[in-house]
C-alpha cells in the first residue's frame, strides 16, 4: 500500500513539476501575450498537481483536506488574474487596430 | 481590543462593497471607509504598544486548520504606516479624481487596502499567498487607471511578473507543507529543520517576493508602470506595495528561514541590494520625467532595504541586531512616508503644469510653494539629511558595517546618498529657476496638505520621535 501511494505520488509530482518547468521555460521564451498567459496558467497546473499529490494517502485512506482547499482557492485566484489579463490584452489590442 | 485585528481587514472590504453599489457616493463612502480603516489599524498598533503581541483565530478555529491573524511590533509598525500613508492618499484622491474616474478608483483602492491589512496581519503562510494576489490584481487594475496604452501595457506586464512571483511563492508554500504539515507561521517556525526540502522552499519563496519587491535585476517592470500610473496610485504602488512584499521576506527571513540561513544567500540578497542602489540612483539622475525619477529613486531605496540581510545575518543576537533591525525598519516606513508625499506633490505639479518634464518645471516652486515644499522635504527624507528618520537609519547601518569591517557596503550606501542628493537638487534647481511673485502658499488644500504632512512626518516625525519604534519592535520582534 505504502508502495502504491509513494507511485502515485511521484507520478504526479513529477507530471507537477514538467509541467511547471515547462510552463516556465514558456512564459521566458514566447512574447506573446497569450502565450505568456497560457504559460502562467501551466504552471499553475503544475504547482496544483503537486499540491494534490501531497494530499493522497491511499485509497481506504481519505485525501488531506487541506491541500485541496489550497488548489481550490488557487484556481480561484488564477481564474480572476486570467480574466484580468485577458482585459488588459483586450484593451491594448483595440488601441493597436481602432475602429 | 482584539476585535480591531479583523476590523482592519473587513473595513476596507466592506468600504469596497459599498462603493461599488452606490457608485454615485463613492468619494463620500470611500473616505468614510478610509477614515474608520486607518483608525481600527492605529487602534491595532495602540494595542500591540500596551499589550504586546495579539492573535485572533478567526472563526474560533484553532491553529493547524484555522485562519489566524496575528499582530506583533513589526506587523504593527508596517500597519500604521501604511494606514497613515494610505489615508493620506484618500484624501488627496478624493480633489484628485473627478467623478467617472473616482467610480473605477475607490473600489479598487480598498480592495487594495484591505490586501495590505491582511498581508501584514496574516499569520499563515497559505493566507499570506491570496493577500499578495489580490493585492497584485489591485495593483495591477488601479495602476491601468488612466487607460492609455503605456499605462496597459506597463500593468499588463506587472501583473504577468506578479504572477510568476505568485507562482514561485506557492510552490515554496506547497513544500513547506509536504515537508512539516503545518501552515501557520509560528508553527511551521518550530518545525523547520536545515536540509534541502527547507532551502528550495525558502529559494523560491524568497525568489518570489523579491520579483514583486522590484529587487534587482528584477526591477526592470517597476519604473514603466509606476511612472504611468495616476499620482495617488504611483504613490500607493511605491511607499506600499513594493513595501508590502518587502515587509514578508524579512517576516520569512527572521520567523520562518532562521534555521535554514547561511551567509551566502544574505550576501546575495545584499549584493542585488547594491546594484540596486547604484543603478536605480544613476537613473533617477538621468530621468527626464519628474514621476519616472520617483519610480527608479524607489529602485534604488528598495535596495538599502536587502543591502540590510548581510549586515543582519552577519550580527549576533543582541542589542546591535535589535537596534540594526530596528534601523532596517525606520529606514522601510520613511521611505513609506516620503516617496508618498513625493509622489502625491508631482502629481500636483503634473496636474497644475500639464506634463512633468523636469527641465521646464521652471516656476514650479512660485505657483506651487506647498507642494515644491513637499518635495523638498520627502528629497531630505530620500536623501537622508538629519533630521529624517533615513538618516538615523543609515547612521546605524554605516556604524554596524564598520564594526563589522564590511567597509564594501558603507562604500556603496554613499555613492547612494550622493547620487541621491544630485538628483532631488537637480529637480528643486529646476523648480526655482527664474518666474516673478509667489502668490498663495497652498493652491488646493485636499490635494497639498496630505503630500506636505508625509513629507514632514518623513522629515521630523520618525527621526525625532524614533525611539516609540524600539519600543514596539520589542513587542516580539526583537530576539
Amino acid at each position: 500500500m505504502t508502495n502504491q501511494v509513494l507511485f502515485a505520488q511521484l507520478l504526479y509530482g513529477g507530471s507537477g513539476i514538467l509541467l511547471i518547468l515547462l510552463g516556465l521555460w514558456s512564459f521566458l521564451v514566447h512574447a506573446p501575450l497569450l502565450r505568456k498567459l497560457i504559460a502562467i496558467n501551466v504552471m499553475g497546473a503544475g504547482v496544483f498537481h503537486i499540491l494534490v499529490a501531497i494530499a493522497y494517502r491511499g485509497i481506504e485512506t481519505p485525501p488531506d483536506p487541506v491541500p485541496h482547499a489550497l488548489v481550490l482557492t488557487g484556481i480561484v485566484v488564477a481564474v480572476s488574474a486570467t480574466a484580468l489579463a485577458l482585459a488588459f490584452g483586450k484593451r491594448l489590442d483595440q488601441d493597436a487596430d481602432p475602429g | 481590543m482584539i476585535d480591531a485585528l479583523p476590523l482592519s481587514v473587513t473595513l476596507p472590504l466592506l468600504g469596497a462593497f459599498a462603493v461599488t453599489v452606490w457608485p454615485a457616493h463613492a468619494r463620500a463612502l470611500g473616505l468614510l471607509a478610509a477614515v474608520l480603516t486607518a483608525a481600527s489599524a492605529l487602534t491595532v498598533t495602540a494595542a500591540v504598544w500596551t499589550e504586546g503581541v495579539l492573535r485572533a483565530d478567526l472563526g474560533g478555529w484553532g491553529a493547524p486548520l484555522g485562519i489566524a491573524l496575528e499582530a506583533d511590533g513589526l506587523s504593527a509598525a508596517f500597519l500604521s504606516m501604511a494606514n497613515t500613508v494610505a489615508l493620506a492618499i484618500s484624501v488627496y484622491a478624493g480633489g484628485y479624481f473627478k467623478r467617472e474616474s473616482a467610480r473605477h478608483f475607490w473600489p479598487l483602492w480598498l480592495l487594495l487596502w484591505s490586501a495590505l491589512n491582511g498581508l501584514f496581519l496574516a499569520a499563515d503562510l497559505f493566507n499570506l499567498y491570496v493577500t499578495l494576489e489580490l493585492l497584485g490584481l489591485s495593483a495591477a487594475a488601479l495602476g491601468a487607471l488612466t487607460g492609455t496604452r503605456e499605462a496597459v501595457a506597463a500593468n499588463l506586464r506587472y501583473l504577468l511578473v506578479g504572477l510568476l512571483g505568485s507562482m514561485s511563492y506557492l510552490l515554496g508554500v506547497a513544500l513547506v507543507y509536504t515537508a512539516y504539515g503545518v501552515l501557520d507561521i509560528g508553527l511551521v517556525a518550530e518545525a523547520i529543520e536545515p536540509g534541502p526540502v527547507a532551502w528550495t522552499a525558502m529559494t523560491l519563496m524568497i525568489s518570489g517576493l523579491i520579483l514583486k519587491a522590484a529587487l534587482f535585476p528584477m526591477h526592470f517592470w517597476l519604473p514603466p508602470a509606476h511612472a504611468n500610473a495616476p499620482a495617488p496610485v504611483s504613490a500607493a504602488l511605491s511607499a506600499l506595495v513594493v513595501k508590502a512584499a518587502f515587509y514578508l521576506v524579512l517576516r520569512l527571513w527572521l520567523d520562518v528561514f532562521a534555521p535554514v540561513l547561511n551567509e551566502a544567500a544574505a550576501n546575495l540578497l545584499g549584493i542585488l541590494g547594491a546594484a540596486a542602489v547604484v543603478w536605480g540612483s544613476w537613473r533617477a539622475l538621468r530621468a527626464e520625467r519628474l514621476k519616472l525619477l520617483a519610480a527608479y529613486s524607489t529602485v534604488a531605496q528598495m535596495g538599502y532595504l536587502f543591502i540590510a540581510f548581510p549586515l543582519l545575518a552577519a550580527t549576533p543576537p543582541g542589542l546591535a541586531r535589535d537596534n540594526l533591525l530596528a534601523a532596517v525598519v525606520l529606514l522601510a516606513l520613511t521611505h513609506g512616508f516620503a516617496k508618498a508625499g513625493f509622489f502625491l506633490a508631482a502629481g500636483m505639479v503634473q496636474k497644475t503644469a500639464g506634463h512633468d518634464r523636469i527641465d521646464e518645471l521652471g516656476g514650479a516652486a512660485q505657483a506651487l510653494p506647498a507642494a515644491t515644499f513637499a518635495i523638498g522635504l520627502a528629497g531630505v527624507a530620500l536623501i537622508g539629511l538629519p533630521p529624517s528618520g533615513t538618516f538615523l537609519a543609515k547612521w546605524m547601518m554605516l556604524e554596524q558595517a564598520m564594526i563589522l569591517g564590511l567597509w564594501w557596503w558603507l562604500v556603496v550606501m554613499m555613492i547612494g546618498t550622493l547620487l541621491a542628493a544630485a538628483y532631488i537638487f537637480r529637480v528643486l534647481s529646476r523648480a526655482f529657476n527664474r518666474e516673478p511673485t509667489p502668490y498663495r502658499f497652498v493652491n488646493d488644500a485636499r490635494t497639498e496638505l496630505p503630500a506636505l504632512l508625509l513629507g514632514l512626518i518623513a522629515t521630523f516625525g520618525l527621526g525625532i520621535a524614533a525611539q516609540p519604534l524600539w519600543a514596539l519592535l520589542e513587542q516580539g520582534a526583537f530576539g
